[in-house]
C-alpha cells in the first residue's frame, strides 16, 4: 500500500513536540485530531489575504471569501455524496448539529406521547439534546441497549419501533467502545416503518467512507476538528424534504429574507439554519482538511488504521490484568481498557509523564460505563499518523505503570 | 515557627531527595496505599468532593478544639496527594487551617506536575479543608 507514514508525519508539525523531554505519543485522536500544515496554512491565508465578512459584501475580498466558503460547502457535499450543496449546513460542531435537529425537528414533528429511540452507547451529545427536546414536547426517550460485546442488535430495535416512534438517533462509531454500527441496516429497518434516522458521524468520517445517499440517512452530523480540521466548525447534512419543513433554529442575520416589525420571512436552505456571521474561516480550512484526507484516500486510511488497531489490541491484551472494554467484531481504531486494580486516572497520569497522551474517564458516555459497572476507562485512539513504534511505547509505558503500582 | 510550617518544611525536605518524577510518584503511590481507608458510611455524597476525575471523600471531626481529617479516594495517586494534605493540615485549630498559607504544594512541584483537571482537584481539596475549618470556627465562636 502506498502509505508513506514518515512523509505523512512530517505534514503534522505538532508531532515533533516533546513532552517532559520525551517524544510526544498522541493517542487522544478520538477527542481531537492534529492539523496538517496545509490546514494551518489555509487559516493563515484567509486571515492574511482575503478576510472579509461573507455574502452581501460588494467588495473583492468579501466576494472571494464568499466563493471559498461556498466551494467548501460543495467539497463537503461531494465528500458525503449529498445530493445538493444546500443540504449541507454549517454549525459549530456535531453537538450543535444534533441540537439543531433535535430542537427544530422536534418542534415540527414531535408531540405529546411520541417516542424517540436513542442507543445506549451514545455520546452525551447525542443523548442530552433528545432528552431536553422530549421533556419540552412531552415525548418519551426509548433506550436501545447494546450487548456485552458492545454491539447494537437489529432485532432489538425492531421491537422498540412503534407507531409513536418519530426518530432514531444513533452513532455511526462509538467514541468509547470503538464499535462501528450497522447504520445502513438500521436505516433500512427504520424506513420500513417510515421513521427517519439521525446518524452521529463525529467518530466515523475520519475513519471510513460515508455516502449519505447510499446510507439513505435523513440526517448526518460531524465535527471538523475530529477530521484534521479546525475547532468550532461542524456539519449537518439533512434531506431537503425534512429541512424545508423544519422551523429555523436561531434567528439573526443571514437567515432572513426580509424583516419588518410585523413579519419576518426566512431565507432559503441552507441559510435558514445559519444565523449570524458564519465561521467562514474555519469552514474554508475544514474543506482543506477534507481535501487532505480525500487525497490520502479514506480506504487507505481505514486499512492502515485497522492494522494499527489489530496490532494494538494484540499487544495490549498481552499485558496481565488488562481488559479491553468494547469487543465488537467491527471496530474503528479505538481501544478502551482497564487494568485490574488500577483507576484509569492513575494509569493516564503516569502515561502522561512518559509523553503518552491518552484519555481517561467516562468519555462523555456515562450510560456505557453504567452498563459495564465501571467508573471509566483508559482510551487510546489512533489516527493514520500514528505508527506501531508508538504502540510499542504505550505497551512499555503500561508495563511500567503496572510495575509502579504493584 | 508554627506547627503547620514545620510540617510543610518536613514534606519539602522529603521531596527534595527525589531527582526524577518516577521517584516522586512512587512516593505518592506509597502514601496513597498507606492512608487508612475511610469507612463506607463516611463515603457519602456529603463528603464527596466534586471537580476531580477520580472520587475524593473528605470527612472531618472536631477533637479538643482541633480538626481531624479523614480522606479517601478511588485513585491511588489522588489518595497520595490527599494523604499529604491531611498530614499537613490535620490536628490544627480551625483558625490555623483557615489562615494557612500552603507553600509546600508549589515547592514540591505538585502544581506544576499536575494537569489542570488534576490541579482543580487539588484546589477543590484545599478549598474543602478550609470550608470545614470555617464551619467549625463559626460553630465554636458562633
Amino acid at each position: 500500500m502506498n502509505f508513506d507514514i514518515n512523509k505523512i508525519r512530517n505534514n503534522f508539525p505538532i508531532l515533533k513536540e516533546t513532552i517532559y523531554n520525551k517524544p510526544l505519543v498522541y493517542f487522544d485522536n478520538a477527542a481531537t485530531t492534529q492539523k496538517p500544515q496545509v490546514v494551518l496554512d489555509k487559516l493563515m491565508e484567509v486571515y492574511t489575504k482575503y478576510n472579509a465578512n461573507i455574502h452581501r459584501g460588494v467588495h473583492f475580498m468579501s466576494n472571494k471569501a464568499t466563493t471559498e466558503t461556498e466551494n467548501a460547502r460543495i467539497i463537503i457535499q461531494q465528500f458525503l455524496n449529498a445530493p445538493n450543496p444546500h443540504e449541507v449546513i454549517f454549525t459549530r460542531g456535531a453537538t450543535e448539529g444534533i441540537n439543531l435537529v433535535a430542537q427544530s425537528f422536534g418542534e415540527q414533528f414531535v408531540h405529546h406521547g411520541d417516542e424517540i429511540i436513542v442507543s445506549e452507547m451514545e455520546h452525551h451529545s447525542n443523548l442530552v439534546p433528545w432528552q431536553l427536546m422530549a421533556e419540552k414536547r412531552g415525548a418519551n426517550l426509548i433506550k436501545w441497549p447494546f450487548t456485552e460485546a458492545g454491539e447494537l442488535e437489529l432485532p432489538i430495535l425492531g421491537k422498540l419501533i412503534t407507531s409513536k416512534t418519530r426518530l432514531i438517533a444513533v452513532t455511526h462509531v462509538s467514541n468509547s467502545l470503538g464499535t462501528i454500527n450497522p447504520v445502513k441496516e438500521i436505516i433500512e429497518l427504520a424506513h420500513q416503518h417510515n421513521v427517519p434516522v439521525l446518524i452521529d458521524g463525529a467518530q466515523a468520517v475520519q475513519h471510513l467512507a460515508v455516502n449519505v445517499q447510499k446510507l439513505d440517512c435523513d440526517f448526518y452530523v460531524f465535527s471538523g476538528h475530529k477530521i484534521y480540521g479546525p475547532t468550532g466548525i461542524g456539519v449537518v447534512y439533512g434531506k431537503e424534504k425534512w429541512l424545508n419543513q423544519m422551523p429555523p433554529y436561531q434567528g439573526g442575520g443571514e437567515m432572513i429574507e426580509s424583516v419588518s416589525f410585523e413579519k419576518t420571512t426566512f431565507n432559503q436552505l441552507p441559510y435558514k439554519f445559519e444565523a449570524g456571521t458564519p465561521n467562514y474561516v474555519d469552514t474554508i480550512a475544514l474543506a482543506e482538511a477534507i481535501k487532505y484526507v480525500t487525497d490520502l484516500g479514506i480506504e487507505n486510511i481505514a486499512s492502515y488504521e485497522n492494522e494499527l488497531l489489530d496490532y494494538g489490541q494484540t499487544k495490549l491484551a498481552s499485558i496481565p490484568g488488562l481488559e479491553i472494554v468494547g469487543n465488537a467484531r467491527n471496530k474503528a481504531s479505538v481501544i478502551s481498557f482497564n487494568i485490574k486494580g488500577l483507576h484509569p486516572f492513575d494509569v493516564g497520569m503516569i502515561l502522561d509523564k512518559m509523553g503518552i497522551a491518552v484519555r481517561t474517564g467516562t468519555h462523555c458516555t456515562e450510560p456505557v460505563m453504567q452498563h459495564f459497572g465501571i467508573s471509566g476507562t483508559v482510551r487510546a485512539s489512533f489516527a493514520f499518523y500514528n505508527n506501531k513504534h508508538e504502540i510499542d511505547e504505550l505497551y512499555k509505558g503500561l508495563l511500567k505503570v503496572v510495575e509502579l503500582f504493584e | 515557627m508554627s506547627e503547620l510550617n514545620k510540617r510543610q518544611d518536613t514534606v519539602i525536605e522529603e521531596f527534595s531527595v527525589f531527582t526524577d518524577w518516577m521517584d516522586k510518584y512512587s512516593y505518592l503511590i506509597d502514601l496513597g496505599k498507606e492512608l487508612p481507608p475511610v469507612s463506607e458510611e463516611a463515603k457519602s455524597d456529603q463528603t464527596l468532593i466534586k471537580g476531580c476525575q477520580s472520587k475524593v471523600w473528605l470527612d472531618a471531626e472536631l477533637v479538643d478544639g482541633k480538626i481531624k481529617f479523614n480522606a479517601d479516594s478511588d485513585a491511588i495517586i489522588t489518595k497520595g496527594i490527599i494523604a499529604l494534605l491531611v498530614r499537613v493540615m490535620s490536628d490544627l485549630s480551625p483558625e490555623e487551617i483557615m489562615n494557612a498559607d500552603l507553600y509546600f504544594i508549589d515547592k514540591i512541584g505538585l502544581h506544576e506536575n499536575l494537569s489542570p483537571t488534576r490541579s482543580n482537584g487539588l484546589s477543590s481539596m484545599v478549598k474543602q479543608i478550609k470550608m470545614y475549618a470555617l464551619a467549625y470556627h463559626t460553630k465554636l465562636n458562633g
